[in-house]
């Protein structure tokens, strides 16, 4: 997008365009077109993206209930006293144990299984269908689910009791050492599958000449896989990184359902506590702050990772790119 | 070309087409609403927590006969429970767009909507209904004016299996502080959790805090500490100690931090309900809550018992008792029959009908000889007879304050706090008041 300027030249010519008839309503109706296509979504983004945004950063400055005039201004307070809160600080390190447990874990399971099943298999479909279901199920659903499972006495203890391991017996999720544990193994649950699916689609971009041509080289499967078919989706696992990780800096609703932020928060991440200060103990403003700080959190994680990971992809990219604005 | 043209002009009209049916739709209500006002027909929307029998029919019975009596008035009831209930009207309150007629607890929460000019003024419009209720609606008032009606005032205590602490050998009730950790370990002695608490939501485990608070402190302290949101008194250390010291009983179900107060049967209510446990600290409402967490729909029938938090030992506050109630309120652009609705729900009839369902306390005193069940009358008694009755101190505080007081004694439960740390949360938290 931010390349278009060569593009854009070449829809608005300067001065000597001008002359003919012709050329001059075509480019009236041009930027009419252009001006009628783009309003709208600038229009819908400002209100719902911009605005909003704006407001925030204006409420965060404010000591607010949410019900009174906003008119108590106390400057940064509500950002010292959220970066000085420990609860909001260890908020904010779950978030990032989540990023790099997501990354450590979900990569190598997720890349294995759609190696494994981009070759021919029996009943391949149904076993894509299978993995993929998680990641269908809304995550209220999935939530509640898990929840009854993991309750004392539930249907995970009577298993693991069934399998002989009683000794491995916890509880779940009202234990503070083990229940960001639990959290993260139902979050791989349900999106190891986007992670396949993502993966698989990008395995069909990989041309089999390049893996026929290898095993005629004398390459073995393994070999293929870490030489060929790997570096080739890179790009892919780039993106699905990225997403990953926004996904657990803003991750709230299996939280929200499955603990709520506790025990003792030990599974309180940005969402959850600013939620719980913003409408639970009705401080907005405060809530609000939480929120910007948030969402400078995740802008610079995104600015960074586009800026040294996803601008090796956007350097190849846009070589065609440039060639057809030439033409 | 041609195609593209007409493309953007269909997008241009859409869009147009969009804004102008936002604009309609909110010119649309605006136009029914104004004239429900002017003429006949009026709609209430109506909110309330009681989605389990008998809660759930008794109201939709009450608006029933209202509508029936005032015609043209069309009442839409929402049953939703307790917790979402909350957190649907908070959001509803700071998009100023709250039901008509509200579920209201009183206390600081009705200061903060009352200074927001979110309710209706009732003192002038129904002062007889006012009047009938006596002493319970101060509550429910905030620098002299009536903001809401209490329909149920209830205490709260211990909720407790009889025939587990009969099989523990326990004879007699808790009364003293001793007596509670002495059941304690004869109810562990018999395999069964001692205490369920729904410390997964804060308040259930703070509530052990607002009690030995409430014993250990003298009312004056007490009131004062609401007025000025002052904690300095020694007396709410001695409060957190007394926590502190049950919690390291371990007298809790397993997995207390997680587990919710009210929502399924694995809840604190649902463990008591199931014979899972042998008692708990709840509010009036908790028989009515744990006959929906059993299948019979019964909850534990015949076995079901009520003791006050048990004194101690040279607490100024041990002939005190802490309670508070449910009300409704009208939202300040409710229409004017909103207020004759909220008379109407505490008119003589609805009051011992609401008594004879056993779901609560009723708080007219006409209406107190209709409560039949046998806990009720104890809990009847205990709130009468008490000298000085403490409303919930969390709903006393405030969102803020009462909210940071809830979370820390949690804490205090998971072990990462102490006395201290409960006290300096509240004092914090009311310094940003």
């Amino acid at each position: 997008m931010v390349r278009d300027p060569d593009g854009r030249a070449q829809a608005w010519p300067s001065g000597p365009a001008r002359s003919g008839r012709r050329p001059m309503s075509n480019e009236w109706r041009k930027r009419l077109e252009i001006l009628v296509l783009v309003v709208p979504a600038v229009a819908l983004f400002s209100l719902f993206a911009l605005v909003p945004m704006g407001q925030a950063i204006y409420y965060s400055l404010f000591n607010w209930n949410g019900l009174g005039p906003v008119d108590d201004f106390i400057g940064v307070g509500n950002y010292q006293q959220a970066l000085g809160d420990a609860v909001f600080r260890g908020a904010i390190l779950n978030n990032f144990i989540i990023v790099v447990l997501s990354l450590a874990v979900q990569l190598p399971l997720g890349l294995g299984i759609a190696l494994l099943l981009n070759r021919p298999l029996r009943g391949r479909t149904v076993l894509r269908t299978m993995i993929f279901v998680p990641y269908v199920l809304a995550e209220v659903i999935a939530g509640v689910i898990w929840l009854l499972m993991l309750q004392p006495r539930g249907v995970v203890d009577s298993l693991l009791a069934g399998a002989g391991l009683d000794w491995a017996r916890q509880v779940w999720l009202g234990d503070q050492d083990i229940a960001l544990y639990t959290l993260f193994v139902v979050l791989t649950w349900k999106y190891v599958g986007f992670a396949i699916i993502l993966f698989l689609a990008g395995l069909q971009g990989v041309p089999q000449e390049l893996n026929e041509a290898a095993a005629l080289d004398g390459a073995s499967w393994w070999q293929i896989q870490r030489n060929v078919t790997i570096p080739l989706l890179g790009p892919t696992i780039r993106i699905w990184a990225f997403l990953s990780m926004i996904g657990a800096l803003q991750l709230f609703d299996m939280v929200w359902i499955l603990t709520g932020g506790g025990p003792g928060n030990a599974t309180q991440t940005m969402a959850t506590y600013l939620i719980q200060q913003g409408f639970d103990r009705g401080r907005l403003g405060y809530g609000t702050a939480a929120a910007v700080i948030l969402f400078v959190i995740s802008l610079v994680v995104a600015l960074l990772y586009q800026r040294f990971v996803l601008s090796v992809d956007n350097t190849e990219d846009s070589s065609p790119k440039k060639r057809k604005a030439v033409r | 070309m041609s195609i593209n043209r007409i493309r953007s002009a269909v997008a241009l009209g859409a869009s147009v087409a969009l804004l102008a049916a936002c604009g309609g739709g909110a010119d649309g209500t605006d136009d029914a609403s104004a004239g429900g006002e002017a003429g006949g027909d009026v709609t209430l929307t109506w909110w309330h927590n009681g989605n389990n029998d008998p809660l759930l029919s008794y109201w939709q019975g009450v608006a029933d006969d209202f509508e029936a009596e005032n015609e043209g008035v069309t009442i839409e009831v929402e049953a939703i429970q307790n917790e979402d209930l909350r957190t649907r009207l908070q959001v509803a309150l700071q998009s100023n767009d709250p039901p008509d007629v509200l579920p209201q607890w009183g206390g600081g929460e009705l200061a903060d909507q009352v200074e927001a000019g979110a309710l209706m003024d009732l003192s002038d419009r129904i002062p007889e209904a006012i009047e009938s209720l006596g002493g319970s609606v101060g509550g429910w008032q905030s620098e002299g004016a009536t903001y809401g009606l209490p329909y149920s005032l209830g205490v709260g205590g211990f909720w407790y299996n009889t025939a587990l602490f009969e099989q523990a050998g326990i004879t007699e009730a808790p009364e003293t502080w001793e007596d509670l950790f002495a059941a304690v370990e004869a109810l562990k002695a018999i395999d069964v959790a001692p205490i369920a608490v729904g410390a997964g939501d804060a308040w259930p485990a703070a509530w052990h805090y607002y009690y030995t608070a409430t014993r250990v402190c003298s009312p004056e302290t007490l009131e004062t500490a609401q007025l000025e949101l002052d904690f300095s008194d020694p007396c709410f250390i001695e409060a957190g100690e007394l926590v502190q010291e049950l919690v390291e009983a371990e007298p809790f179900n397993e997995g207390f931090l997680a587990t919710p107060a009210q929502q399924g049967a694995t809840s604190s209510a649902g463990l008591l309900a199931n014979g899972l446990a042998g008692m708990e600290l709840m509010g009036h409402w908790n028989p009515s809550v744990m006959a929906d967490l059993t299948t019979s729909g019964e909850g534990l029938g015949e076995d079901l018992g009520w003791f006050p938090f048990p004194e101690v030992e040279g607490g100024e506050g041990n002939a005190s008792a802490m309670g508070g109630g449910d009300g409704f309120s009208c939202a300040a652009d409710a229409p004017d029959v909103c207020a004759d609705f909220l008379a109407f729900i505490v008119n003589e009839d609805n009051q011992s009908a609401f008594g004879a369902t056993g779901a609560g306390l009723p708080t007219l005193p006409a209406a107190t000889s209709a409560v039949e069940d046998p806990n009720m009358q104890t809990l009847l008694a205990a709130r009468d007879e008490a000298e000085y009755v403490q409303l919930y101190l969390d709903v006393t505080y405030g969102p803020n304050v009462g909210g940071a007081l809830n979370d820390e004694v949690a804490l205090m439960f998971a072990g990462q706090s102490g006395p201290q740390d409960v006290v300096d949360a509240m004092t914090t938290a009311a310094g940003t008041q």
